[in-house]
């Protein structure tokens, strides 16, 4: 076991120095150069010196490896570099709009498994009823939404409408509810399906007879050895679930002005702030490659069978 | 338990809605009653008419023939994403499943990579790196898209590889090139086909995403996630500028995506 682990960790460790470099070379296919990019971003005019000046105080000149090593080291420090727009170090805006982002994605996580966790369940113990049906009805539905069409309509319904809620979102409970139910309906109809699928899989299996046999109470056999079997698999679709999450909070939290890490890609993306996005997708992989590894790690606790 | 017959009848069903959908797409220049970027100053953000069915935006244009040229930029885009990463992915995977060696190593772990990292996100930098229009946001979706058909083919080219025919065709001299046109290519081609049509759905929502976000279509272009963005600002005057692009997507996602469904379980059906 502990072998095994100690592999997952150098796996992981690569994966993350990959990632760096990926994130690094990302630099090289924006059309242009740097230097450019910068002056042009601070809204200076270009001219063949200043361009010259410009890359050999970046230290464009350098070989790719010798930057991305000093870039790696920095990061590693924790220093994300300086913005183009506005010279100030990157991470603490990287920081700050992570922490909004955290809140808003566990609301919307917390949000989606307190509906599909109990539909889920009832929808594959009551197979083929109406309930089944409805069930299975809105999560097809609620499957091919894309998130920016949900918070669109939502924001239609509740803040136009009917005025209930600030465009808007304030930093409080009340203007997270609606982007955290925008992330929450595309990933609560994936959970609910794909629960529905796992528990029903389960409720077939011999030992769910057995236990029939033996006389033990139906709620027993559901909550303790049904649900309990399942609950790697939960871990699982969630932890697949994040990238989307995290790709639906860059729409969510611009449509909704909240000030997540996402919000802030995409004013960098617009201002052509080169560090930020390269920070941001660092750090989204990151937690990406990291959140797969606890899950599996989970898996093992729950399933000792299970290989890491 | 659902019948065979019942599921073809779905399947059939679903395949007439796509098909709908792709002849207004194909159609769309003759069944727009107006010029789409026809710009009209008397005509701004009016309300549904006999004129204008789906009313007018902010700079006048009629949204229903918006409605119909975004159909062919979204349906078109997607198809051509989902088409040539599917060309490329099973080429890939059949020659690495064929031939095997250091090149199939390679290939595979690039495509383990990106199966490591978060699709949509890297979409997103990427489109926002190259700075927006459609190729970009193609490009973008395409780099991972890939790696699905690429696995797949690979897969089944390993198990077809195995086949008495294929070492008779070795056997009577025929090239590895022909090997895989002829006899594996057919062979595989069904369920690689099958994943590529459960992925439109997906793409769609990538495209019209990126779109909304404004790293896909460029502005004057109808296309329904930038004119869903656009028509955003003033949703509480013209609420119908949003409402009827919006409709138009959710159907079109939903019905490829129930043709996706429908025909995976009409595979499945014993």
């Amino acid at each position: 076991m502990k072998k095994q682990i100690a592999k997952r960790v150098l796996e992981l460790l690569l994966l993350l120095l990959i990632l760096s470099l990926l994130t690094f070379a990302l630099m090289y296919i924006a059309p242009g150069d740097p230097a450019e990019k910068r002056l042009s971003s601070q809204g200076v005019a270009v001219t063949k010196e200043v361009l010259q000046a410009e890359r050999e105080r970046m230290g464009l000149l350098r070989p790719f490896f010798v930057r991305y090593w000093e870039w790696l080291c920095g990061i590693l420090h924790g220093d994300f570099g300086v913005s183009f727009k506005d010279d100030m170090p990157v991470a603490p805006k990287l920081w700050a709009g992570l922490h909004n982002t955290v809140i808003l994605a566990t609301g919307s996580l917390l949000l989606s498994l307190i509906i599909s966790i109990p539909f889920g369940i009832f929808a594959a113990v009551k197979k083929n009823s109406i309930f089944d049906h409805v069930v299975r009805l809105l999560s097809f539905v609620g499957n091919s939404l894309p998130n920016f069409l949900i918070s669109v309509l939502l924001m239609y319904v509740f803040c136009i409408k009917f005025d209930l809620f600030p465009i808007i979102a304030a930093g409080n409970l009340q203007g997270l509810l609606l982007p955290a139910l925008s992330l929450a309906i595309p990933m609560t109809a994936k959970f609910t399906r794909q629960i529905r699928t796992e528990v029903s899989t389960q409720l077939s299996e011999d030992y769910v007879a057995g236990l029939r046999l033996r006389r033990v109470k139906e709620r027993y056999v559901l909550f303790c050895n049904v649900f309990h079997n399942s609950l790697g698999h939960i871990f699982t679709i969630i932890a697949l679930q994040i990238g989307t999450l995290m790709a639906g909070s860059v729409v969510i939290e611009t449509i909704f002005r909240w000030p997540g890490i996402g919000k802030l890609v995409m004013d960098s993306i617009n201002a052509r702030d080169y560090p930020v996005i390269m920070g941001f997708v660092l750090i989204m992989g990151t937690i990406y490659v990291g959140i797969n590894f606890i899950s599996d790690l989970v898996n093992r606790i729950i399933d000792p069978r299970v290989e890491v | 338990m659902k019948t065979k017959r019942s599921l073809k009848r779905k399947l059939i069903l679903s395949a007439v809605l796509a098909g709908i959908l792709i002849l207004i797409a194909i159609f769309s220049e003759v069944l727009a009653p107006n010029d789409p970027y026809q710009t009209n100053a008397a005509m701004i953000r009016k309300a549904p008419s006999a004129m204008y069915w789906f009313g007018t935006d902010n700079l006048g244009r009629c949204v229903f023939s918006r409605v119909l040229y975004g159909a062919k930029t979204t349906i078109f885009a997607t198809f051509l994403l989902v088409a040539i990463s599917f060309v490329i992915g099973t080429l890939i995977g059949m020659l690495c499943g064929y031939y095997g060696g250091i090149v199939d190593e390679a290939l595979m772990r690039l495509a383990d990579l990106t199966l490591a990292f978060p699709q949509m996100v890297v979409a997103i930098a990427v489109a926002g790196m190259l700075g927006g229009g459609l190729v970009g946001a193609m490009i973008a979706l395409g780099i991972t898209m890939w790696t699905t058909f690429a696995r797949l083919a690979r897969s089944h080219t390993r198990t077809v590889k195995q086949e008495p025919y294929i070492t008779a065709a070795k056997l009577s001299g025929k090239s590895g090139c022909y090997i895989i046109l002829r006899h594996i290519l057919p062979n595989i081609l069904e369920p690689v086909l099958i994943s590529a049509l459960t992925q439109i759905g997906t793409t769609m929502i990538g495209i019209s995403g990126l779109s909304f976000l404004g790293l896909g279509v460029v502005a004057p272009q109808a296309e329904w996630g930038s004119m869903i963005s656009e028509a955003r600002a003033y949703i509480q005057i013209a609420p119908w500028a949003v409402l009827f692009p919006a409709g138009a997507t959710i159907v079109t996602i939903i019905v490829f995506n129930y043709l996706g469904d429908a025909l995976v379980e009409y595979r499945n059906h014993p």
